[in-house]
């Protein structure tokens, strides 16, 4: 509780300084928030989410070989939603997950000019210096975007 | 060897005036190398990049030197700035080591005209560029390629370009490698990646490309100017740094995820999975070296085609003719890249895989590969300063050729993060700051110019200076931007 006596809200990420490029430091009570919460990040980072609206659904299907790589994969799969697609996320939902896989829907709609705005272009997920670690209260992932 | 540094657990010698020696411990097969000064040192020390050039040692194959040029800085993987030559047997190519965005490059124009001539022009000059030339966060072009016509651009490059009526064959013969790489096969690209690449040809994309009207500042080699075409203070040329969109970053970022995947069989520990790499022997290694010759050609066609369009904008915005204009292509070079190319090591001749990631090639005089108009002088090494404040040109130099694989610097190198920028830049315009300093500037997106401000980037004066003194490329022109237009 903060001063106030209101029950502070952890935030679901924060960015972090890097010389060429754009760390995110991710916060989450399990796993599978942690993984949301950075699909989330991604897309909160480049646009404004409240105005994207769920129009479309995609599947999502990713593996790795342990847990870092398989949220770069995650990561990398959501991107290519806008890279790709021109698609906008809006929410995602995890169905499945262990530490070699995840599955999942991601919704949104396509990108439209007249009603979205681009804050800054993600241009890949990297995998330099990826981490995920436990603390007593939550777990942080941190995941370098290049931009 | 003189002083000793202890940098985030690196230890650093100072070996002479201009470089920096990291002698191998651990994993590390060879020494890393640094070209700085000491102020310059100091400035490097405070990111992760010493690290990283340590890391980049620890490849398979790798030969002599882990090396790094002036402008380093902390990329991922390995550093901005970084070059490194493997073996063609027993060596490695890795996507992190030549980037995402692969075969981005300069390409610098000279015209016919004085600064005085256009100098109340510049403004609609500016406008009409941002006009005709698609910038900004995932611009698309005006061309629209079909699935066969796109293979054609990623097999020929720039001659793609030429063929279809975007500038002359002239152009070719001033292209680094005459904008084509061989080896390019799209059968070893993935679907995404040709999609993604069919919608983008003919842009310049954001973050810190730029097309740039600049004027010839000050000359130091009037000889090498004049083969150049920078004849004197007071012309006007043209600057163009971009490179193979989103094609290009789709390509590293398939063939990084396969590697990756693959590295954790190795049987020794990666420092960083950014490293990730096939052998250049392995199927996969050859096929990355497929996929990315594609990714350069796309980028050489890019740069060939908005240079196409400034010409035409140059004409019809200042009616004249296109040889009233003159615009001629000094050069065009890559600065994200891995080659096969012919070094002297030990004492005989070997062709090794040179890894380039911000860093230019400076062929030095007398070099087969050059042009034979510069056949005298050397190539052409285009340095692009940061927005707005111009580029430096210089000449490759012998030095080069023996110590760095034929490399020099690429650009300043950023010395402040891109959220750091947005906060020093608060309530301050940039834009009117540029003005006042006499540059005009455009720009897709808001945020972009206070990223990209001056102060987010060294001095791009000390860098080439070191490489000067170091005997790695000459100086020869220094040009200062008058108009600029951004994504």
């Amino acid at each position: 509780m903060n001063k106030n006596g209101d029950w502070e809200v952890l935030p679901s990420y924060r960015i972090f300084e890097h010389t060429a490029d754009l760390g995110v430091e991710i916060y989450g009570l399990n796993e599978r928030e942690l993984f949301y919460n950075a699909a989330f990040a991604l897309f909160d980072i480049m646009t404004d989410v409240n105005l994207v609206r769920v129009r479309k659904e995609k599947r999502i299907f990713v593996e790795g070989g342990d847990l870092e790589e398989l949220l770069v994969n995650f990561l990398r799969e959501i991107l290519y939603m806008y890279n790709g697609e021109g698609l906008l996320l809006k929410e995602c939902a995890i169905s499945e997950m262990d530490n070699f896989h995840i599955k999942g829907t991601a919704r949104g709609e396509p990108f439209a000019q007249e009603r979205h705005h681009m804050n800054i272009e993600i241009k890949a997920v990297t995998y330099h210096c990826v981490e995920i670690r436990k603390t007593p209260e939550t777990w942080i992932g941190r995941v370098i975007f290049d931009v | 060897m003189g002083e000793l540094f202890l940098m985030s657990d690196i230890r650093v010698e100072k070996l002479d005036e201009f470089r920096w020696i990291i002698p191998p411990t651990g994993g590390m097969r060879v020494p890393g190398i640094i070209y700085a000064d000491e102020r310059m040192m100091k400035s490097i020390e405070k990111d992760e990049s010493l690290k990283q050039v340590a890391n980049v040692a620890h490849l398979p194959g790798i030969i002599r030197h882990s090396l790094a040029m002036p402008d380093i800085h902390w990329g991922y993987g390995f550093p901005i700035g970084g070059v490194a030559a493997f073996d063609m047997e027993d060596g490695i190519i890795s996507p992190g080591g030549v980037g995402y965005d692969i075969n981005c490059g300069v390409r610098l124009m000279t015209t016919n005209l004085q600064f005085d001539e256009i100098k109340n022009r510049v403004k609609d000059l500016v406008i009409a560029l941002f006009r005709d030339i698609p910038a900004g966060v995932g611009s698309e072009g005006s061309i629209k390629l079909s699935p066969d016509e796109e293979k054609k651009v990623l097999r020929e490059g720039a001659g793609w370009a030429v063929k279809h009526g975007y500038g002359s064959l002239g152009d070719l013969m001033t292209t680094e490698d005459g904008g084509r790489m061989d080896g390019a096969d799209p059968a070893c690209v993935s679907e995404r990646a040709l999609e993604r690449g069919r919608r983008q040809l003919g842009t310049l994309g954001s973050g810190n490309h730029f097309l740039e009207i600049e004027v010839v500042d000050k000359i130091f080699d009037r000889k090498i100017a004049s083969t150049f075409g920078l004849m004197v203070e007071g012309q006007v040329a043209v600057a163009i740094h971009t490179g193979s969109r989103g094609f290009g970053h789709q390509v590293c970022d398939d063939y990084l995820a396969r590697m990756v995947k693959r590295s954790n069989k190795l049987d020794f520990p990666l420092p960083d999975r950014q490293l990730a790499f096939a052998y250049i022997a392995s199927d996969e290694g050859k096929e990355y070296m497929s996929a990315m010759a594609c990714a350069a050609n796309y980028a050489w066609a890019n740069r060939q085609i908005l240079m196409h369009w400034t010409r035409q904008t140059f004409e019809k915005t200042l009616q004249m003719s296109p040889r009233e204009i003159g615009m001629r292509l000094v050069y065009d070079v890559c600065h994200n890249i891995a080659k096969i190319e012919e070094f002297p090591v030990a004492g005989r001749k070997r062709k090794v895989c040179v890894h380039r990631k911000g860093a230019t090639r400076a062929l030095p005089p007398q070099h087969p590969a050059l042009p034979d108009v510069y056949r005298e002088v050397g190539q052409p090494v285009l340095i692009p300063g940061d927005m707005g404040t111009g580029s430096y040109v210089l000449a490759g130099a012998e030095k080069a050729f023996e110590e760095t694989f034929g490399s020099s610097c690429h650009g300043a190198g950023r010395v402040m993060s891109r959220g750091r920028a947005m906060k020093e830049s608060r309530n301050r315009s940039i834009v009117k700051e540029m003005a006042d300093k006499g540059i005009v500037i455009m720009a897709a997106g808001k945020k972009t110019i206070r990223e990209e401000m001056p102060d987010a980037y060294k001095n791009m004066e000390d860098v080439v200076n070191i490489v000067h003194r170091a005997g790695l490329s000459r100086k020869v022109a220094r040009l200062r931007a008058v108009g600029c237009i951004k994504g």
